[in-house]
């Protein structure tokens, strides 16, 4: 496989931390593959634009930190602004149309998403808006499967609230799709 | 999935590592970028029956485990800078005092408060010279997952063999990054349980009187032998002594049981040495960046090879001279003003053809960082 | 067992001064294990730096000679490493309330199983004579010429204010009573803390014309008083002498064990 070097962003509160462990978690437990994930931390991390970097491949990873992504995942303006310039030439841009207005053009492959309002209308629970977010990323770069998600999902929620997060994951998929 | 796969982060790791050693009593101090350290072992110690206290401060918490050390017990601490500075006294004491246990600082920026959540290698000299007094120091380091948890097996190891604190010399971004860790079944990495004496009760035991192979046999607090532990200069009784020739005969004692001892401490991971023209030296998340130069530069024939140290201190002078004989260059990458850079220049003889590649901004160094200076070495111009 | 048979002779003479108070709380902590009956091999003496630590050296148990400061820190390691152990800590006013005075509140709150003996002769003796932080206002000392403006505290009252279970005082001329109260802070399950005031003709006696080691003890004598007292009550400068706490409360490495089978029923 190609090497697949990935940023999300957005802020505190919206699970993108939490979504790049579980997906790099399940790329190395359930896929075999190797991956690395890093985040910011300190005070930047308290406030602003959170950031976590991962990097999933077949082969040993060395260098753990993304410089240039081919997948930047933004969920907040001010996470756009703050980053979209790093995006390797060519990369998939994924941006939620509830908090982002994408103002100049990278080149990248644009994708801005009704992940939010999506999960609003259909959930009604903000809380899964990241899960959404890995199924739109997972249907539009096939990095790995759905079901390896799942299976470390299992492992992190309470059961009570594995349908919801399943349910989520699906419209991420659906949505994915139709950007593909 | 193998159920001993772990994703997670370098800290964690550290502590898995620690409990495969034995580890059973830990106590310790909040600090970033070391907390998840004292977090995870908060859980996991005493459902296995160990014992974790957090202290009042850094200082307490050095102090604790040389008590709960004398106790039988396998004892660790971790802190990050600040927090390594304020336990130096209590460090030195264990060296005098010749008492296992393992201190791990995973680094951030200083000096003082400096960088709290930032990358940087600058505790290396510290580590090696932070207490008073001369003195021989273990310290051990490592870069990726695997290896930090290898590693730390091995720091346990080493501080019940040589009887000695073991400094475990992480940073942040191994520290924070999460990678695949496969944790080893028991009895894979053999470990090196305390070295109890067989004097028996009744009979004189000499808590002090190296054995011929320089080994000290130990004896519990709360056992058959009543002896005097002590930070003074001190004969084999462990009773305090200023006689010219107990106290130069310890100091000897202490040094030259790890000095004479490089060989067998010494770890280090070599890649494409054979027939590098250029040698990097690095270690800790620096190696990383280095090794992703190496791996990427080698298709294209340029002859770089990586030696990857390991064992910080005792410094591995004949070593790194023999790797370095044929190099053209050496090039030494680390998170510091070249802490490192300096013992290499001295170990490999003619200084001028070792040069330093490194970051001191808080920033992790990249392999864009290194490659430029590459380029300047090599001639090719900035 | 005979007293005798807990000292260490190979290692005499000992350092103190001739007058200095720190034998006679040697040999009153002697007598009360003696009288307790306790085995050599179950007593872990943990001390700092300092002339009162020096106890540790000349004692037949095992001994742990630390650093200026730390002795609770280290103790604390040694009871939680092994609760079964009985730790005692002697340690001087410098020790213990100045470079130490935060292991010492901190060990009083945690309620850990150690008997503190403070041994308070109000200066730093090891180092000739600089004031501490029990000297108090207007007395003299090598580092206050003309006159120490630092103010004491009570040592007491501060490790009662911290939580400590067990508080007492008393003195090094009252030997028998220092045997009485040493025996119970070993026996009480908890923080214990046992200030016994001590002289030191050499620096603090000297200093303030407080005359010799047997004056000095008259002075403790005459200065001091039972708890709640008539006395007392007629002359607040008295200082009083005695328990003034004994409470049962969780003990720290009792608490750890309930944390530990918790645990362990968990996982």
């Amino acid at each position: 496989m190609e090497r697949c070097r990935m940023v999300f962003s957005g802020s505190g509160g919206q699970g993108v931390i939490t979504a790049a462990i579980v997906l790099a978690e399940a790329a190395v437990l359930h896929e075999g593959l190797m991956a690395v994930q890093s985040q910011a931390y300190g005070p930047e991390a308290r406030g602003g634009a959170t950031r976590s970097d991962i990097i999933i491949a077949d082969e040993t990873i060395n260098f753990p930190k993304v410089l240039q992504p081919n997948v930047l995942v933004c969920l907040t303006q001010e996470a756009y602004n703050k980053f979209y310039t790093i995006i390797r030439p060519g990369g998939t841009l994924i941006t939620d149309t509830r908090y982002v207005k994408t103002q100049r053009k990278a080149d990248a492959l644009q994708k801005e998403i009704p992940m939010f309002e999506t999960v609003m209308d259909t959930i009604g629970k903000p809380i899964v808006f990241n899960i959404c977010m890995l199924g739109t990323l997972l249907a539009i770069t096939e990095i790995i499967q759905p079901d390896s998600v799942m299976k470390v999902l299992e492992t992190r929620i309470p059961s009570g609230f594995l349908d919801m997060n399943r349910e989520a994951l699906g419209l991420g998929m659906q949505l994915g799709a139709k950007y593909k | 999935m193998d159920k001993n796969i772990r994703f997670i982060q370098g800290n964690e790791v550290c502590v898995e590592g620690a409990l495969y050693a034995g580890l059973d009593f830990f106590a310790g101090y909040p600090i970033t970028p070391s907390t998840e350290i004292a977090e995870h072992l908060s859980s996991r110690l005493p459902r296995k029956g160990g014992k974790f206290i957090q202290m009042e401060d850094e200082i307490a918490s050095m102090c604790a485990i040389i008590g709960a050390s004398l106790t039988g017990k396998k004892v660790m601490t971790a802190t990050s800078g600040p927090g390594f500075s304020l336990k130096q006294e209590a460090l030195g004491y264990a060296i005098m005092t010749e008492i296992p246990c393992v201190i791990v600082n995973v680094q951030r920026g200083g000096p003082s408060t400096g960088l709290p959540t930032s990358v940087a290698q600058g505790d290396v000299m510290q580590a090696r010279w932070g207490t008073h007094g001369d003195h021989a120091m273990i310290v051990l380091t490592a870069s990726n997952h695997q290896d930090v948890f290898a590693i730390t097996v091995e720091a346990f190891n080493l501080a019940e063999t040589y009887r000695t604190p073991v400094v475990l010399l992480f940073d942040e971004v191994v520290g924070h990054m999460r990678e695949k860790l496969v944790i080893p079944e028991p009895g894979v990495i053999p470990l090196v349980e305390r070295l109890h004496t067989s004097v028996k009760d009744g009979v004189d035991y000499h808590p002090y009187l190296p054995r011929e192979d320089g080994r000290l046999p130990m004896s519990d607090f709360g056992g058959v032998h009543r002896y005097n532990v002590t930070g003074l200069f001190h004969d084999m009784w462990g009773f305090p002594s200023s006689k010219p020739e107990i106290v130069q005969g310890l100091h000897r004692h202490l040094v030259d049981k790890i000095r004479n001892n490089v060989n067998q401490i010494m770890r280090y991971k070599e890649y494409y040495l054979d027939d590098a023209e250029c040698v990097l030296i690095s270690y800790g998340s620096s190696a990383r960046s280095a090794l992703h130069v190496v791996e990427q530069r080698r298709p294209r024939g340029e002859r770089l090879g990586l030696l990857e140290l390991q064992t910080l201190w005792p410094f591995p002078y004949q070593m790194i001279k023999d790797k370095c004989k044929h190099a053209k260059y050496v090039l030494v990458v680390e998170m510091n003003a070249g802490q490192v850079l300096r013992a290499v220049k001295r170990a490999v003889g003619d200084p001028e053809r070792v040069f330093l590649a490194n970051r001191v901004d808080g920033v992790f160094i990249t392999p864009t960082d290194i490659r430029n200076i590459l380029r300047i070495i090599m001639g090719k111009g900035a | 067992m005979a007293i005798k048979d807990y000292i260490r002779e190979r290692f005499f003479p000992h350092l103190w001064c001739p007058g200095c108070g720190h034998g006679i709380v040697m040999n009153g902590m002697l007598h009360a294990i003696e009288k307790l009956g306790m085995s050599r091999n179950e007593i872990v003496m943990v001390s700092g730096i300092g002339c009162s630590s020096r106890i540790s050296c000349y004692v037949d148990f095992h001994t742990l000679h630390t650093i200026h400061g730390r002795a609770l820190a280290f103790a604390t390691g040694v009871k939680l490493g092994l609760p079964e152990l009985n730790v005692i800590v002697p340690m001087g006013d410098g020790d213990a309330l100045a470079i130490g005075g935060n292991h010492f509140i901190h060990a009083a709150r945690r309620n850990i199983d150690i008997t503190a003996i403070v041994m308070n002769n109000r200066v730093y003796g090891m180092t000739g004579g600089q004031f501490s932080p029990l000297s108090g206002y207007g007395t003299k000392a090598t580092t206050a010429p003309y006159k120490n403006i630092d103010h004491d505290f009570d040592i007491a009252q501060l490790a009662m204010a911290a939580g400590a279970s067990f508080v007492a005082r008393t003195t090094a001329y009252h030997v028998k009573q220092m045997t009485d109260i040493i025996r119970k802070a070993i026996l009480h399950e908890g923080f214990s803390v046992v200030e016994i005031l001590t002289q030191c003709p050499t620096y603090f006696g000297r200093k303030n014309k407080l005359g010799d080691a047997a004056e000095m003890m008259e002075w403790f004598k005459d200065f001091t008083t039972p708890i709640g007292s008539k006395a007392k009550k007629e002359n607040d400068d008295l200082i009083e002498r005695g328990i003034f706490v004994q409470k049962e409360i969780p003990e720290y490495c009792e608490e750890y064990d309930k944390i530990i089978e918790h645990a362990m029923k968990g996982s």
